[in-house]
């Protein structure tokens, strides 16, 4: 064996290595959330968890439904903020806008997918919020504010994979479009959007995980009050910031009661990515 | 009779010049082939006669283009109204990716012709004209990109005959065939030039020889030589035809 074919053998397992652990990290986190957080739930049962109205650690009530309803209620609304603002500037920036504009454009849309969720937090704490009280009633911190910031928080999600999926659209379907006399808008709505529609789905469901994962800028304005919100104004906690709210002084059943909430937290969001990724390897096919 | 008067066009990319003071006109009613090398603006002077270079960013013509006695370029001309006059046939056949009642409703939808009756009555018209009723007519509602190469192109020439238009334009329609689908869309062409003129681009000298009654060559942006097919083919005026038929050169 020669040395360049030892150091490639070497590399290879090398690379190996850092894959599995990488995989295996994930795989051990995994593990050990559910081995945290399952016990629990069967012990007090599943119906208990999901459907239960009171959460009162300290006296072994553990419903986690209001918090559910909170998550739900607030992916939800930043999905009406997010989708139809997002999918506006997707559409113009692929089918409008000059190439020129959607150069300078999309870079900077991207950029605001790295700004800190504390700070989109700020915002909401020292602008939306004080608005939200003063011209519509109520405490502020709300279903409101929360889904507003959210659905602007998960905008580069959307625009940038509804641009990819549109842009992946082929030339000649808009060539045949326009050829037949059909106007920019005529097309996009009858050709392109139908043809990227797998693409865009994916991007709201990836919005989507993006929305219900979020803990900080949540915990900052939803104003976190364990109960069923009766209108959008009404303030919520999400079964995120019930984690990072109690995590810090839980323990015993009170701390696996927390694990048991990532559990719930966890296979949500895996139904959402399997979700997604089967309307998009189902898009591709279908090219 | 001419339906196409096209004087002292040319078109610039940029700096570059495509195409060089082109005089042509075009009959109504025959095919008129349009031939030459790769590269030398027999695509782009197509696409002027239906205004699809205006999608080009930087392209700037001079000159005017007449269908029908009316000027394309003029600032008042209905744009959309030309391209449903106007149809093209592409070089790779483009259904979109929706039902094949889908496509060939397409430009009566655009239109805003949305009566189910007359959808109904243009949808078996337009797919008899082109062959195609008898083989999907218990399919409609299939997606269109699960027909042949060759099915798809006579599809797509159904969704332009559809909105009825005077003119069609043919990019190399047969490039993607084999030989025997090949012969199937330019028996339709015999028949369809009944209804329409129809211009033809293509790289086959054979084809243009064997369909067309007008034979236009391009080089290089010139158009060298325009007449009836029988004379360029069997006494071109001008040496460079003769090279480029011969196969000296191209």
């Amino acid at each position: 064996m020669t040395r360049l074919e030892r150091n490639e053998r070497l590399i290879k397992i090398a690379l190996f290595v850092i894959a599995c652990s990488a995989v295996s990290i994930l795989a051990v986190i995994t593990i050990f959330i559910f081995s945290e957080g399952t016990p629990i739930m069967f012990k007090y049962g599943l119906r208990s968890f999901l459907l239960g109205l009171d959460w009162y650690p300290s006296e072994q009530s553990f419903g986690l439904l209001p918090m559910i309803i909170g998550s739900v209620m607030v992916t939800f609304g930043s999905l009406l903020v997010g989708v139809p603002f997002g999918l506006a500037c997707a559409i113009f920036l692929t089918e409008f806008s000059s190439r020129r504009l959607r150069h300078i454009l999309k870079p900077i849309i991207e950029l605001l997918a790295g700004i800190p969720s504390v700070v989109y937090g700020f915002i909401g704490v020292v602008i939306l919020v004080p608005f939200i009280r003063e011209t519509l009633g109520g405490p502020g911190l709300s279903v409101l504010a929360a889904s507003i910031i959210l659905g602007i928080m998960i905008l580069p999600t959307i625009i940038s994979i509804s641009i990819d999926s549109l842009q992946a659209v082929p030339r000649s379907y808009r060539e045949g479009s326009i050829a037949l006399g059909a106007t920019k808008w005529q097309t996009t709505k009858m050709v392109i959007l139908p043809a990227a529609k797998s693409g865009i789905i994916a991007s709201i469901i990836l919005g989507m995980g993006r929305a219900i994962g979020e803990t900080m800028a949540v915990i900052m304005i939803a104003g976190n009050a364990i109960n069923i919100p009766r209108s959008v104004l009404d303030p919520v906690r999400t079964l995120t910031s019930n984690i990072a709210l109690e995590m810090g002084y839980a323990s015993g059943e009170h701390r696996q009661a927390l694990f048991a909430t990532g559990v719930i937290l966890f296979i949500i969001i895996m139904i959402l990515n399997t979700i997604a990724n089967a309307t998009s390897v189902k898009g591709k096919a279908a090219k | 009779m001419s339906i196409i008067e096209v004087n002292n066009l040319s078109l610039f990319y940029g700096n570059f010049q495509a195409l060089k003071n082109i005089n042509l006109n075009v009959e109504q009613q025959k095919i008129t082939a349009l031939i030459g090398p790769s590269g030398c603006g027999k695509s782009t002077f197509l696409r002027c006669l239906n205004r699809m270079n205006d999608l080009i960013d930087d392209v700037h013509i001079t000159g005017s283009v007449k269908i029908a006695s009316h000027d394309i370029y003029h600032n008042s001309f209905d744009l959309l109204g030309l391209r449903k006059k106007v149809g093209m046939v592409f070089q790779r056949p483009n259904p979109f990716p929706l039902s094949i009642y889908d496509n060939v409703v397409y430009g009566l939808r655009v239109h805003g012709i949305l009566d189910k009756k007359i959808m109904e009555e243009k949808l078996k018209w337009s797919l008899e004209s082109v062959h195609l009723w008898a083989e999907v007519k218990d399919k409609l509602d299939a997606n269109a990109l699960t027909l042949s190469g060759e099915q798809q192109q006579r599809l797509c020439i159904a969704r332009l005959a559809a909105v009825e238009p005077e003119v069609l334009l043919m990019d190399e329609p047969c490039s993607a065939l084999d030989p025997i689908s090949t012969a199937k869309i330019e028996d339709l062409m015999y028949e369809l030039k009944k209804q329409y003129t129809i211009i033809i681009v293509t790289h086959n000298m054979q084809q243009a020889a064997r369909v067309s009654e007008y034979t236009g060559y391009f080089l290089l942006g010139d158009l060298v030589e325009f007449g009836e097919t029988t004379q360029i083919f069997t006494s071109p005026k001008d040496s460079r035809t003769e090279d480029y038929l011969t196969g000296r050169f191209g």
